[in-house]
């Protein structure tokens, strides 16, 4: 085979698709809606994956939490709850024994209503942490000031309030150096959050951060609190390690006794997220590979007419000299070119769809290079194994009888 | 020798039946000869052009096509030389319809592998020679019966091969342009090209240094004509 059979080919089979230009289109129908389909799901988890990444990369990327329960646990949540309840100071022991950690923030937290003079909030977020908080969650305070360690040692009622608070409790006045009420106890605003948005939908402004040591004062000890362990660069899992090994022995789990806490990382809803996805996929696989089957059959259909109707042209290329490699590649490209214009043509279409919810949507649908090659890579090969059979039976005629076809 | 046929038979099976179509034919043709093969339709004219043509192979007997014996050959080695080593021309003219006269004529030329500037070059040379070198980009159906036939010549001479094989030439054409077309075999001829035409008109047969009469399958009658060639 050489370049001008190819080029032969391809210029035959384009001047035969040009002929029967409505007949091609719906034969590449399922072959358009295969890809379309296969390309605007993949721009959609694309986008998903973008809008997740950046929310939990808001849970920061050299941290994790160390909690008596593990996030998405599910199913042995009665035998997590009876698990002992961490501690300030394991957190104190986190951060002066494992050598890989650069520090650790506790933070325990519940839902509080809070007041200010005949206004109140719904129940928001009250997070009690101590002043490490802010370098670890990263939170800065855009007027006023943190809460200090003095504050910290002698309980003092003091509170930084988020934007969402701030709004709703506060018309014209400031804030700062007002008294409000948490729960019902009396609190002095010292600063304001920086305003943070939304993680997961949830409203991260509506938010009262307090002294943890004033917060179990106030409200009582008995619960667990969340030990935020931020890792010295690049020592992730040898912090994990440390931290692990260090709990263990704070806890005496015997060696042959699973971890009675957990460890939760970015990647721990990330794995969950991974998962979702992953049946995402699946359906559309499933969709996509039924709708190119039955594009793929149309596209043998439609090959098989193509070749009874140029029987006759066969005949006179044999007559010719043309060997079967020649017609089989030429009927060959004919259904490549079928399905791959199928292919561009969904892709076009798909990547309309997520440019359009794009749009329209804050969802950031995308096209990876790779769909654009997995799009087109799928319709080609349906194009060569559903034409290979058709181009067989052409390159097989008998050339007297194909010659002598009417 | 150019072509030696030895004992040819070809039988075709039609369902139980067998029909024999060519019942031991002897036959050589030597280079530069301008044969006429003639005969009644079922006469086995069409299966032994066919055969002589390299489309067909005998079911049994030996040809001998330029030294190889065609029965030991594949399809493909058939078809190379089809495309190298003989020319076609058919009654019904058989260019493919969407192709212009130059790509008609080109397409041995691309069969054979020959670059695209060669091919072109070769095409319009061969269309020239049989006067349609103003007609190189109409396509069949833009042409008269004449001109498609002389298309379907230049195509035939255009790989330069060892033999031309006629099925019929004029038979859809009118006598005055069966004539031209005579005309262009009688010259190729003369230019030292191997000719085979089968006909069953005998105005076109006297054109011919040798006619082969065929009957059920077997020749008839064999006769070089005087002060031809």
């Amino acid at each position: 085979m050489n370049w001008r059979e190819l080029w032969e080919g391809i210029r035959m089979a384009t001047g035969s698709l040009r002929m029967h230009k409505v007949r091609a289109l719906l034969t590449i129908l399922g072959v358009i809606i295969g890809v379309m389909t296969v390309v605007t799901i993949i721009s959609l988890i694309q986008g998903l994956n973008r809008a997740v990444s950046q929310q939990v990369a808001g849970l920061g990327a050299n941290i994790f939490y160390l909690q008596k329960y593990p996030w998405f646990g599910g199913r042995e949540w009665f035998e997590y709850r009876n698990r002992k309840n961490l501690t300030i100071e394991d957190a104190q022991a986190i951060a002066r024994l494992c050598p890989s950690v650069k520090r650790v923030a506790s933070v325990m937290g519940s839902g509080k209503v809070i007041k200010y003079k005949d206004r109140s909030t719904e129940r928001v977020g009250i997070r009690a942490t101590t002043p490490s908080y802010q370098e670890v969650r990263n939170t800065t305070v855009e007027r006023g000031r943190f809460f200090t360690q003095t504050e910290l040692n002698h309980r003092r009622p003091v509170c930084i309030i988020g934007q969402t608070i701030v709004k709703g409790l506060f018309k014209d006045e400031d804030p700062l150096g007002s008294h409000i009420r948490i729960g019902g106890r009396k609190f002095l605003v010292i600063g304001i959050q920086e305003k943070k948005g939304s993680m997961f939908g949830d409203d991260m402004d509506a938010v009262a951060i307090i002294p943890i040591t004033t917060f179990r004062k106030l409200f009582g000890t008995h619960r667990s609190i969340t030990i935020l362990v931020e890792v010295k660069p690049a020592l992730f899992e040898h912090a994990k390690d440390e931290v692990t090994s260090l709990m263990r022995r704070r806890r005496h789990i015997p060696p042959d006794k699973a971890n009675d806490f957990a460890i939760n990382t970015q990647d721990t809803i990330m794995n969950v997220y991974k998962n979702l996805t992953r049946i995402l996929f699946l359906v559309m696989i499933g969709v996509s590979s039924i709708s190119l089957l039955v594009g793929g059959i149309g596209i043998m259909n439609i090959m098989l007419v193509s070749v009874t109707e140029r029987t006759r042209e066969i005949g006179i290329r044999k007559a010719i000299g043309a060997e079967r490699k020649d017609i089989l590649l030429q009927f060959l490209i004919e259904a490549l070119i079928l399905s791959g214009i199928g292919g561009i043509i969904g892709l076009g279409l798909g990547g309309g769809i997520g440019k359009l919810i794009s749009t329209m949507t804050p969802l950031k649908a995308a096209i990876p290079l790779w769909s654009i090659f997995l799009a087109l890579g799928f319709s080609t090969l349906v194009g060569l194994i559903f034409g290979i059979w058709p181009a067989a039976k052409a390159a097989k005629l008998n050339p007297i009888t194909a010659l002598r076809y009417q | 020798m150019l072509i030696e046929l030895k004992g040819v038979e070809k039988i075709y099976k039609v369902g139980e039946v067998e029909v024999p179509a060519l019942q031991g034919i002897d036959l050589k043709i030597e280079a530069n000869e301008y044969l006429a093969i003639m005969g009644p339709s079922g006469s086995g004219k069409s299966t032994l052009m066919n055969i002589l043509g390299c489309l067909d192979t005998p079911t049994k007997g030996s040809y001998i096509f330029a030294g190889q014996e065609v029965a030991n050959l594949t399809d493909d080695d058939l078809a190379q030389i089809r495309n190298r080593r003989i020319g076609f021309v058919f009654q019904t003219f058989n260019l493919l319809p969407r192709a212009t006269a130059l790509h008609n004529v080109e397409l041995p030329l691309v069969y054979s592998g020959a670059p695209a500037l060669e091919r072109q070059k070769k095409a319009a040379q061969a269309l020239e020679s049989v006067g349609l070198g103003d007609r190189l980009n109409h396509r069949p159906n833009e042409l008269s019966g004449g001109q498609r036939q002389r298309v379907a010549l230049a195509r035939a001479l255009v790989n330069k091969p060892s033999i031309i094989l006629a099925d019929e030439p004029t038979g859809n054409l009118d006598s005055k342009t069966g004539t031209e077309i005579m005309e262009i075999f009688r010259r190729l001829h003369q230019e030292g090209n191997t000719i085979v035409l089968v006909t069953h008109e005998e105005y076109i047969a006297q054109c011919s240094q040798r006619k082969l009469r065929l009957l059920d399958g077997r020749v008839q009658d064999d006769t070089s004509l005087e002060g031809k060639g």
